[in-house]
């Protein structure tokens, strides 16, 4: 059994007067310990895709198997509960709480799922952070940390309740191209070393490059599937219309 | 979440915008103020009210001559009640304490140079003082043997003795009243003016049989009221149905006719007065409850904006794996611990000011001895009050919060 398994998963936008088709029909399978990165031009689904994927939104059809568990039917809590205890997340903006120290944003997810000890909270944060190396600013504020430090704050959070996914949204979108690198080294780390799936929705193609297999979307669709990246890169930068 | 940690939450939230947090509890504040404050004064007075009735003699019923029927004609205030009639109440109602005839007068009193009206001179029986709870301050009161021989001895209240004695000491003195010479035998101990504004120490008592026959000059033993005290407070509903019983008897009314005779039970007049100043003070309350309500709304009003503020901070809770539920408590919580922390600084400034009211009164208004009532249990109510106007008017916020969806709220900016 595969750790996600997609069948005719659409996603339908109903705006009233038009329909806006995200995703058109998407029937893929993707096993523990894949890093995939999803590309497209904007518009293509990749962020609907995502969040489907990620239990933040839930399609209008089909059927999306997570670890062998219906997510199409669950309830909000329910979503929610899959959220906080098999994926993690990293956006592009970070999405850190403001005003709220390095180690009480990592420690939020374990706030929401069973019940642990403040002590044990606390040291599972700090264990976190210094796996991406801030165990020395934990009591900074995202406004007193660098980019990189505060999507490392944010990757530690989103791992510190030992998901088996890690999502990540343009993760280097907000980065100059250095911290960009060690941020793609700290994904290829997690997955290599840990096991951790990844799945990443990027423009930059230096970390779609990473990664070891690539879905190009475009119109709601998958048109490439590949491990080489080359090919990706053809697909993407194939355009239906100049066929014409 | 642990509970712990949502207040802790609250607290930190609440902490970054600290002046939106204080004007925002003013409105709460002062409906707490104001209801504490109008609460305590009111039971203030109806404990002052109280105070008087038992001031009156603890326990005291009141008998009063009634109409009478002579073939055919009614009329009222006739000499219906003699002094045997007080005896009896006295000796054969066992929920009866104390039992004393009243024969009122009026007239002049002389002593040396001075003059003085008294508001009252009373003919009462030996057991007067025990009826009235009152205490002799000097000398002594009559005996029966003074009863029966209509002796021409008196006790006199306090507000005599500068109008008409100065330095001297009254007692054993002779003061002539309305011409007849009388032994003054004791001073009565201070009592102030009851709750109408009289001066009871204004008063001149001597035995009913004297007033009688030597200053009214009446041949009749009928006595104007028969003033009794019950054994307690519980009591009087029993003393009152035994002194009807006996009297009936005595006077030998039958069942169906009227009677000529009609007890009064001052519980009745304090507990009239009472749901005057319970109404007046529920009605008082109500209008600073008002107050309250706007505080409630004000709260409200700055919940609904912090949810929208914090619109992207729900959103990453959510994707954390904030339940809906989580997110509802985390926003009520705010919006209850507002409304306690102004209900706690609220009951403050209201006891406060009661205690300022309470000092004012005694100051302007010396001898009311207005009491200072601060309830425990008024306490306890206020802070629920002003709790459940958190949860009331923080759960419409809350609920939005809740019921955003996860993507929308990740994407606000």
């Amino acid at each position: 059994m595969a750790l996600i398994e997609l069948d005719d998963v659409r996603r339908v936008y109903d705006l009233g007067e038009v329909k806006v088709h995200a995703l058109r029909t998407v029937t893929r399978q993707i096993e523990l310990g894949e890093y995939i990165a999803l590309i497209g031009p904007s518009g293509s689904g990749k962020s609907t895709l995502m969040n489907t994927l990620g239990c933040l939104d839930r399609p209008t059809h089909g059927s999306y198997l997570l670890d062998g568990e219906e997510v199409v039917t669950m309830n909000r809590d329910q979503r929610a509960k899959i959220r906080n205890k098999q994926l993690g997340f990293v956006f592009q903006n970070f999405n850190l709480l403001n005003r709220t120290s390095a180690l009480e944003n990592v420690e939020l997810p374990l706030m929401y799922g069973p019940r642990v000890s403040a002590r044990e909270r606390r040291d599972r944060a700090m264990e976190m952070l210094g796996k991406v190396g801030l165990a020395d600013r934990y009591h900074h504020h995202p406004s007193q940390l660098s980019g990189g430090q505060q999507q490392r704050v944010a990757i530690a959070r989103a791992l510190v309740n030992r998901p088996s996914i890690l999502m990540g949204d343009e993760p280097t979108g907000n980065l100059d191209s250095r911290t960009s690198r060690e941020v793609i080294e700290l994904f290829r780390e997690l997955n290599e070393l840990q096991g951790i799936t990844v799945i990443l929705v990027t423009h930059d193609q230096n970390v779609a490059r990473n990664a070891k297999r690539t879905l190009v979307l475009r119109d709601g669709e998958i048109v490439e599937d590949t491990v080489d990246f080359q090919l990706a890169k053809v697909a993407l930068e194939h355009d239906p219309a100049l066929e014409e | 979440m642990s509970f712990f940690d949502t207040v802790r939450i609250a607290f930190r939230a609440l902490l970054k915008n600290k002046m939106r947090a204080v004007l925002t509890i003013i409105g709460v504040v002062i409906g707490i103020a104001a209801v504490t404050t109008i609460v305590s004064i009111g039971q203030g007075a109806s404990k002052l009210v109280s105070g008087e009735f038992e001031a009156l003699g603890t326990n005291v019923i009141l008998v009063f001559p009634g109409q009478t029927r002579r073939g055919g004609a009614r009329q009222s205030g006739a000499p219906t009640l003699t002094t045997a009639d007080a005896d009896s109440i006295g000796t054969e109602c066992p929920a009866v304490l104390a039992a004393s005839p009243i024969v009122g007068s009026s007239g002049q009193i002389i002593y040396g140079n001075e003059n003085w009206n008294p508001k009252q001179i009373q003919g009462v029986g030996q057991d007067y003082l025990t009826v009235r709870n009152w205490e002799l301050e000097a000398g002594g009161f009559f005996s029966t043997s003074d009863i029966e021989s209509n002796a021409k001895v008196c006790v006199i209240g306090q507000t005599l003795i500068p109008k008409l004695f100065r330095t001297v000491n009254p007692l054993d003195e002779m003061i002539r009243v309305n011409n007849v010479p009388f032994r003054v035998i004791g001073i009565l101990g201070k009592k102030g003016a009851n709750m109408v504004g009289d001066d009871q120490d204004d008063v001149v008592l001597m035995p009913h049989t004297t007033v009688r026959k030597r200053l009214n000059g009446s041949p009749l033993d009928n006595v104007g009221i028969i003033m009794v005290s019950a054994r307690g407070t519980n009591q009087m509903g029993e003393a009152a149905k035994q002194i009807e019983t006996l009297l009936y008897e005595r006077h030998e009314i039958g069942p169906s006719e009227e009677p000529d005779f009609s007890v009064q039970d001052t519980t009745e007049i304090a507990a009239t007065l009472g749901i005057i100043t319970g109404t007046l003070t529920l009605m008082l309350s109500a209008i600073a409850g008002i107050s309250l309500l706007v505080g409630g709304v004000g709260i409200m009003n700055i919940m609904l904006v912090s949810v929208t503020e914090r619109t992207r901070e729900i959103g990453i809770r959510m994707a954390l794996g904030a339940r809906g539920k989580d997110i509802l408590r985390q926003f009520l919580i705010e919006s209850v611990v507002l409304s306690c922390i102004g209900g706690a600084i609220g009951l403050l400034l209201g006891t406060g000011a009661s205690m300022c009211a309470n000092v004012l009164i005694n100051v302007y208004k010396p001898g009311t001895d207005w009491p200072m009532v601060i309830s425990i249990p008024a306490a306890v109510v206020a802070m629920g009050f002003a709790a459940a106007v958190g949860v009331f008017f923080g759960y419409y916020p809350a609920r939005r919060a809740s019921k955003l969806d996860p993507i929308d709220a990740l994407r606000y900016e």
